[in-house]
């Protein structure tokens, strides 16, 4: 199964990544210990300049591992037809359980890599590099994630067994289901939509608000709605945005959007729920270095833009998701 | 760039001629029977009696059952292996000329015409041994579009075959069962595993699968030979970045005086590297396209084909899949940008002042 081509691609861009963050924890563990931003010593102007590479180097490192993350789905949604049973990649992801953690891992590293850049960002925007110590330690709390999940990639896809028979998204995403999965497709409809739509005008008000007023409060209380909403957006998609798309109130599967019979609608939506989810959350953590002088400016500015930012993307979730809703015949209560 | 785009080529060449070639056989398949039953014997697929399709035929669900009749038959004179056919309802109808209408006719496939320099009205003589041959007028030759089902193909009366092949009576190759509804097919198959164990019932998707993975791993298995190129090219890639021009360098030099920043240079690094990825990318696309659907893919197609002395002339079809574009993507330009970062970096940090004074 690992000869698979998507499967190969997958593996050397999580062996890629995986000596990467190695090489930027090695050269972090290095600042972490010298940095000295009074010294004007050649190790310091020599870990100044690594600092540069250390941020080059995630910077990629996140850019392949969200394409890596397409590549991922992309690939569990092609390999289905070798399972018996498996009709999108729920199939594929139950064939080989240990997909799912993949799948978690893979999402818990975007926001946090993404959180990383960020910070990486602000830090870059002052003289004096008030943040370095604080975003190296980050990274080596993300480095760990980034293992595991190459390590959990290749395991996945080695353990992979073309006899065995799976279930597919029709019967793990059924009313019936007794799994999580099963609950949240059960979620009644018309209340789901009043909490989805009530959760997407709040987060798009706090954040226009956030942009207003000064208080730090309201920022936070943006992040902390922010981060409410993406699991109310991933349920609203399972209980009805998903059963608007398949015109089939009993189909709740998050990943046949994915499929070219949806032309790939899948892809808009999660990206755009991703990102507008991610960038409220950036405004927060940056708020929280809103204190340090030299970093009062660039962090109100970046603030500024990532709250607009967030508000398109979250009124493109929310657009998506309504387009069947408003436009076709479906109805289903 | 040259390098780059030769890598892709070849790269993108595999992955199409393996997704051509698998799109070719599940073209195939569609029309092939939802369920085919075999008996067997030691382990071996064995003759099936007729009288199997009657029982089969009561198993609710089942809307017909029929007998086949073929083999194989390796000719002598031409060192080829054809297939014998008895003609059946569902026959193809790709043919110049008629189908065989009765005993002492028969209908050949292109590869058969050509290697015995047969054409229609003329006579195809088969021999296994003095007491088993047969003369058959050749009444019909299937058109070249269809070669990759018929090439091999000989397709004759039902008791042309059956005395030539000295099958005992009353028994088949194997079993076609048709079933009325597709999704029944496995309970129709489990059924009749259950009322006769000597049986292997084969369903289509079975195939499919099959070949699904068959031609995935032989894609898979190629590309794993070209890790070690891979590689060489990321070390290539690694020492082309880090042997800067003094050219290059005093440029980098002169644009740090001018107050650019590292990370402008930087930067600046990475789309020069985007450019000339996606230069090379698309470049490299293009020639794959043209190797495998003009040229037939004439570099790797006895890799990935297989071979016999009558083997199909193939052409693929043209037929892009995103996804395999992608997966090239990810195979090539990742593991070229990421050998460049620290040359590239090398680059960025120098200090003006030393570079343009050497």
């Amino acid at each position: 199964m690992i000869l698979h081509p998507g499967a190969l691609a997958l593996i050397t861009g999580a062996v890629l990544c995986f000596s990467m963050t190695a090489y930027a924890v090695v050269l972090a563990l290095k600042i972490i210990w010298h940095w000295d931003i009074s010294s004007s010593s050649e190790l310091q102007l020599a870990l100044e300049r690594r600092t540069y590479l250390i941020s080059t180097v995630m910077n990629y490192v996140m850019g392949f591992e969200i394409l890596s993350l397409f590549l991922y789905v992309y690939t569990l949604d092609s390999i289905h037809v070798l399972f018996v049973g498996a009709m999108c990649a729920t199939g594929s992801l139950n064939a080989n359980p240990i997909g799912w953690y993949v799948l978690y891992t893979r999402i818990a590293i975007f926001f946090l890599s993404a959180t990383w850049i960020a910070i990486n960002y602000l830090d870059g925007q002052a003289e004096d590099y008030p943040l370095v110590k604080l975003k190296y330690k980050f990274l080596l709390f993300i480095a760990p994630m980034i293992f595991l999940d190459g390590y959990l990639e290749i395991k996945y896809f080695a353990g992979l067994k073309p006899d065995v028979i799976t279930s597919c998204c029709g019967s793990l995403f059924s009313d019936e289901s007794k799994k999580v999965a099963g609950s949240l497709a059960g979620l009644p409809i018309k209340p789901m939509m009043y909490v989805f739509y009530c959760a997407a005008a709040t987060l798009a008000a706090l954040s226009a608000l956030s942009m207003k007023v000064k208080a730090s409060i309201v920022k936070y209380l943006t992040s902390f709605a922010s981060i409410l909403f993406f699991p109310i957006a991933i349920a609203s998609t399972i209980s009805f945005i998903s059963i608007y798309y398949y015109e089939l109130p009993t189909h709740h599967c998050p990943f046949d959007i994915l499929q070219g019979t949806y032309n790939y609608v899948g892809y808009p939506l999660f990206v755009s729920l991703f990102g507008g989810s991610f960038f409220p959350v950036a405004s927060g953590v940056a708020e929280l270095f809103g204190s340090v002088p030299s970093l009062r400016e660039p962090v109100g500015k970046a603030q500024k833009r990532w709250y607009v930012v967030s508000i398109i993307l979250i009124a493109i979730f929310v657009g998506f998701s309504s387009w069947p809703i408003v436009f076709s015949g479906f109805t289903p209560f | 760039m040259f390098i780059y785009s030769i890598i892709v080529a070849t790269l993108t060449s595999l992955l199409f001629l393996t997704q051509s070639l698998k799109k070719e056989a599940m073209d195939v398949f569609i029309e092939a029977p939802e369920l085919i039953v075999q008996r067997m014997s030691a382990g071996r697929h064995d003759l099936i009696p007729v009288g199997y399709a009657e029982k089969i035929l009561s198993i609710p669900g089942v809307s017909s059952v029929e007998p086949r009749y073929w083999g194989y038959y390796y000719d002598n004179l031409t060192g080829g292996n054809y297939t014998l056919i008895a003609r059946n309802i569902d026959a193809l109808h790709m043919v110049k000329g008629t189908l065989p209408k009765g005993p002492g006719e028969c209908a050949i496939g292109k590869g058969v015409a050509d290697v015995r320099l047969t054409d229609l009205n003329d006579v195809l003589f088969l021999s296994i041994n003095p007491q088993q041959k047969v003369s058959l007028k050749v009444v019909g030759i299937f058109t070249a579009d269809s070669a990759i089902l018929t090439n091999d193909l000989v397709v004759m009366d039902k008791n042309d075959l059956v005395n030539f092949f000295a099958l005992p009576k009353d028994m088949a190759t194997d079993l076609i069962v048709h079933v009325s509804n597709a999704s029944e097919v496995p309970t129709i198959a489990m059924k009749i595993r259950r009322d006769y164990p000597d049986t292997r019932p084969i369903t289509r998707s079975e195939i499919v699968r099959t070949y699904e993975n068959v031609f995935n791993w032989r894609g898979g298995m190629a590309l794993t030979m070209f890790i070690g190129p891979l590689l060489a090219f990321a070390i290539f890639a690694w020492d082309k970045a880090t042997g800067m021009s003094a050219g290059e360098r005093q440029e980098i030099g002169i644009l740090k005086a001018i107050g650019w920043e590292t990370t402008d240079v930087l930067k600046l690094k990475f789309w020069e590297g985007m450019a000339i990825s996606l230069t090379s990318f698309l470049t490299g696309s293009i020639l794959a396209y043209i190797h495998v659907f003009y040229f037939g893919a004439a570099l790797f197609a006895p890799v990935l084909k297989g071979w016999s002395v009558l083997f199909p002339p193939f052409n693929p079809i043209p037929y892009i899949d995103l996804y395999q574009i992608f997966v090239i993507f990810f195979l090539t330009v990742i593991p070229y940008l990421a050998s460049t970062i620290i040359p590239s970096w090398k680059a960025a940090v120098t200090d003006p002042d030393t570079v343009m004074r050497s």
